[in-house]
């Protein structure tokens, strides 16, 4: 009985000790750090959105954006992303989750080489391994800076710029300094397809922000 | 993807010195919020409100009943609370959870574990992540300091019954010590990019035609109590390889920072409350050795990148992420899975066998390298009372340690601690494996299924959290046993701790002798080290031999 009323007395400060904590911990803690993000990085806190040339948000720098069909074939005028296990929808994130020898992930990862190779015009061994593998979070907006490459003759062609012009633009979206040498270089397809496209409609420049 | 030996040095280097730099300031705070005497008038204010008398001193029991009330609450309040998500505001459209999956992740969040049977995105609104989960991320990592705290108490005071009060030893760490910490960390994040906001936007790319709904949400705020709380469950479903929770190598390396912070200083405040300071050096040193050791072999193995769905893509790449690479994955993945967060920044389920291997061989290791927040240095105090044991063994004398002798009831107090995690995780994985309606939940085949299914277990009995995601755990059976190796993974060793902890507070102190086996220095560092890797080597070789050993050494 004595143990019965403890275990009911303790029961009771939970209950009150958690509620309480709940009001600063979960209540007020979270709303402190959205005011001060608001003030002092409303760009970041809101997710990193890219507007265009009109103003209008365009995209997020930090969640992929592909132009794929129903069937996953992205469009040949831009540059393309990494394969996706959620096909780059961000109202979901998730890897493939297939183990390193897995048939399955052989068999995609196959697909994925020939697909890649005969899209640029260029021999299976050229495709580098980011092309033909999901991320883990299938929202990777980077590729690396040779699968870049590959891509510059296509999207030079398709938007009428020349590949000088798209390999300046791919130089300046690709990742350099501390983040680069921590994690390794990267190229950020979402700012850069916006990028080629303002430079396609000269008179209309893209601005980040 | 190839793995750039230089930056990996850099940041194993800055990292230990960073961390050493920080670990006997931030030692030193926490020794003085664990002894503090007075209250701050807006704790008084609080002690009030809950109705907590923070002068009483309590008994072990006394303090073990009031952990596991507090905990049976947290579970049950959490789990309810789901339940009516769809009748709460602050949750969109979705519904109510599934009571599978809510007890579960009840069970999860409240064990520190946060392995995620649900999908964020799909399941849980801004009420239930902000109000309950992140709100138990603090509480679940305060209750595993404070159980240490009371462990280091019983063995510093001498002739009582009295371990101080969990509600305010609970309060305070959360107060002063982890509130102040994950506000700095979630500001820091914001400007890295991590999102803080409440409402999702709406983008279209007028050139491609492509329109998305960017997520919002209070990302920034969870993250930085999910990873310094070494708790890991994510805002969103890839965890910290999305980038709204990790968006950039720079972030990355400072939650491997955040992770390792707490549990690193902890050992410093241990020395200071026990008046002998090379006690917690030689902790410290013991839980150093063991990272560097781990983390040079996972980043061997990552480096390796064996497998032959990797050579077929010409190199790593699956389940990594491009803005990190081999190199800050191969460092998190360690790192989480040496300490009880289980947060990741590259999908385990891909990485090569041998490198899946070595984050399983750390949850085995009881995640005391340097471990969760308090659970870390309470597994490794259990292990200096067995090397110890073990040390006495050897020179014939009774063994002591830091002046309390180590008799009958010590022993057994600790010898069940050392098989309470892997009976749950030989028996429940075992049990798994015999059962074809369970097996189908793993998709994999070969030795890489059975992989799943040990890791699953492995993780959940270790309140780690992190997964090899292949595997699907919402139905019932897999809900209840993870369940199940979480609850008793968690509270089994935390009662026997208390119960040591009260055993050794109520013994004087034995002055040290000839005969008293020094528990500090190269030499009892040595002995713990070994005692530590023998002893998970002896309980698992033959289920790791069966599945990452298995699918890395033959293939």
């Amino acid at each position: 009985m004595n143990t019965l009323t403890g275990y009911l007395r303790q029961a009771g400060t939970a209950l009150r000790f958690l509620l309480f904590a709940t009001l600063v911990l979960g209540v007020a803690y979270p709303l402190a750090v959205f005011g001060i993000g608001q003030l002092i990085a409303p760009y970041q806190a809101n997710g990193s959105i890219l507007k265009d040339s009109s103003g209008a948000p365009a995209a997020s720098a930090l969640i992929v954006q592909a132009a794929a069909n129903d069937s996953g074939v992205q469009d040949p005028r831009w540059f393309h992303a990494r394969p996706s296990a959620v096909k780059w929808d961000p109202a979901s994130s998730s890897a493939s989750n297939l183990g390193p020898n897995d048939q399955k992930l052989l068999d995609a990862v196959t697909t994925n080489r020939s697909e890649v190779a005969a899209a640029e015009g260029v021999g299976a061994a050229a495709v580098p391994p980011d092309a033909v593998t999901a991320s883990g979070s299938g929202l990777d907006p980077d590729i690396s800076p040779a699968y870049a490459q590959l891509q510059i003759a296509r999207v030079a062609a398709a938007n009428g710029l020349s590949t000088d012009a798209v390999a300046s633009l791919v130089q300046q979206h690709t990742s350099s300094g501390l983040a680069a040498f921590l994690g390794q270089p990267s190229v950020n397809v979402t700012a850069l397809n916006l990028a080629v496209a303002a430079a396609a409609r000269p008179s209309q420049p893209a601005q980040s922000k | 993807m190839t793995f750039n030996p230089a930056s990996f040095a850099a940041q194993v280097a800055a990292l230990l010195i960073v961390l050493g730099a920080l670990h006997k300031p931030l030692g030193i705070y926490m020794a003085r919020v664990f002894e503090g005497k007075t209250s701050s008038r807006p704790e008084r204010l609080f002690y009030r409100l809950a109705g907590i008398d923070a002068g009483t001193d309590q008994t072990w029991s006394v303090y073990l009943r009031s952990v596991l009330a507090f905990s049976a609450v947290s579970i049950l309040a959490v789990f309810g609370l789901q339940r009516l998500q769809g009748v709460l505001p602050g949750s969109g459209s979705l519904p109510g959870v599934d009571p599978w999956i809510a007890m579960n992740t009840a069970i999860s969040f409240v064990t520190n574990t946060n392995w995620q049977t649900y999908v964020p995105e799909a399941t849980v609104g801004i009420f239930v992540q902000m109000c309950l989960l992140a709100v138990q991320n603090f509480l679940s990592a305060a209750v595993g300091v404070v159980v240490a705290v009371a462990l280091i108490r019983g063995i510093a005071r001498t002739r009582t019954q009295r371990l101080g009060n969990f509600w305010v030893d609970l309060a305070r760490t959360s107060f002063r010590l982890l509130l102040p910490l994950a506000f700095v960390a979630a500001v820091v994040m914001v400007l890295g990019g991590v999102v803080q906001n409440f409402w999702p936007t709406d983008v279209t790319n007028q050139a491609s035609g492509v329109s998305q709904i960017i997520p919002g949400g209070p990302v920034a705020s969870q993250e930085a109590i999910k990873i310094l709380g070494t708790n890991g469950g994510g805002y969103f479903n890839a965890n910290s390889a999305h980038p709204f929770e990790n968006p950039n190598a720079l972030i990355s390396i400072f939650e491997v920072f955040l992770i390792l912070l707490i549990p690193s200083a902890l050992p410093y405040a241990f020395g200071r409350m026990v008046g002998d300071q090379r006690q917690g050096y030689t902790v410290a040193a013991v839980m150093g050795t063991l990272w560097l050791a781990s983390v040079s072999l996972m980043g061997w193995a990552v480096a390796a990148g064996q497998g032959t769905a990797t050579a077929a893509a010409g190199g790593l790449g699956e389940g990594f992420e491009q803005r990190f690479g081999p190199v800050p994955s191969a460092i998190f993945a360690t790192s989480t899975t040496l300490t009880s967060t289980g947060a990741v920044n590259v999908a385990h389920d891909s990485l090569p066998p041998l490198a899946g291997g070595v984050a399983m061989v750390n949850m085995m290791l009881g995640e005391v390298a340097p471990g969760g927040t308090g659970s870390g240095l309470y597994g490794l105090l259990i292990l200096s009372i067995i090397s110890v044991f073990i040390a006495g063994l050897m020179v014939g004398r009774t063994p002591e340690y830091l002046g309390k002798k180590i008799g009958p009831t010590e022993m057994k107090l600790a010898a069940m601690y050392i098989l309470v995690t892997p009976t749950l995780v030989l028996a429940l994985a075992g049990i798994t494996v015999l059962l074809p309606e369970a097996m189908v939940n793993a998709p994999a085949t070969g030795p890489h299924q059975f992989s799943e299914v040990l890791y699953a277990f492995t993780s959940g009995a270790n309140n780690n959290g992190s997964a090899f995601g292949g595997i699907t755990t919402s139905g019932p059976y897999l809900s209840v046993m993870m369940g199940l190796a979480m609850l008793l993974g968690r509270f089994l060793p935390i009662v026997l701790v208390l119960a040591l902890a009260g055993s050794l507070a109520r013994q004087g102190k034995v002055p040290a002798s000839a005969g008293t086996v020094p528990t500090h220095g190269p030499l009892f560092g040595g002995l713990l080290l070994g005692v530590t890797v023998i002893m998970t080597a002896l309980s698992y070789f033959p289920a790791l031999a069966l599945g990452p050993l298995a699918e890395g050494l033959l293939k």
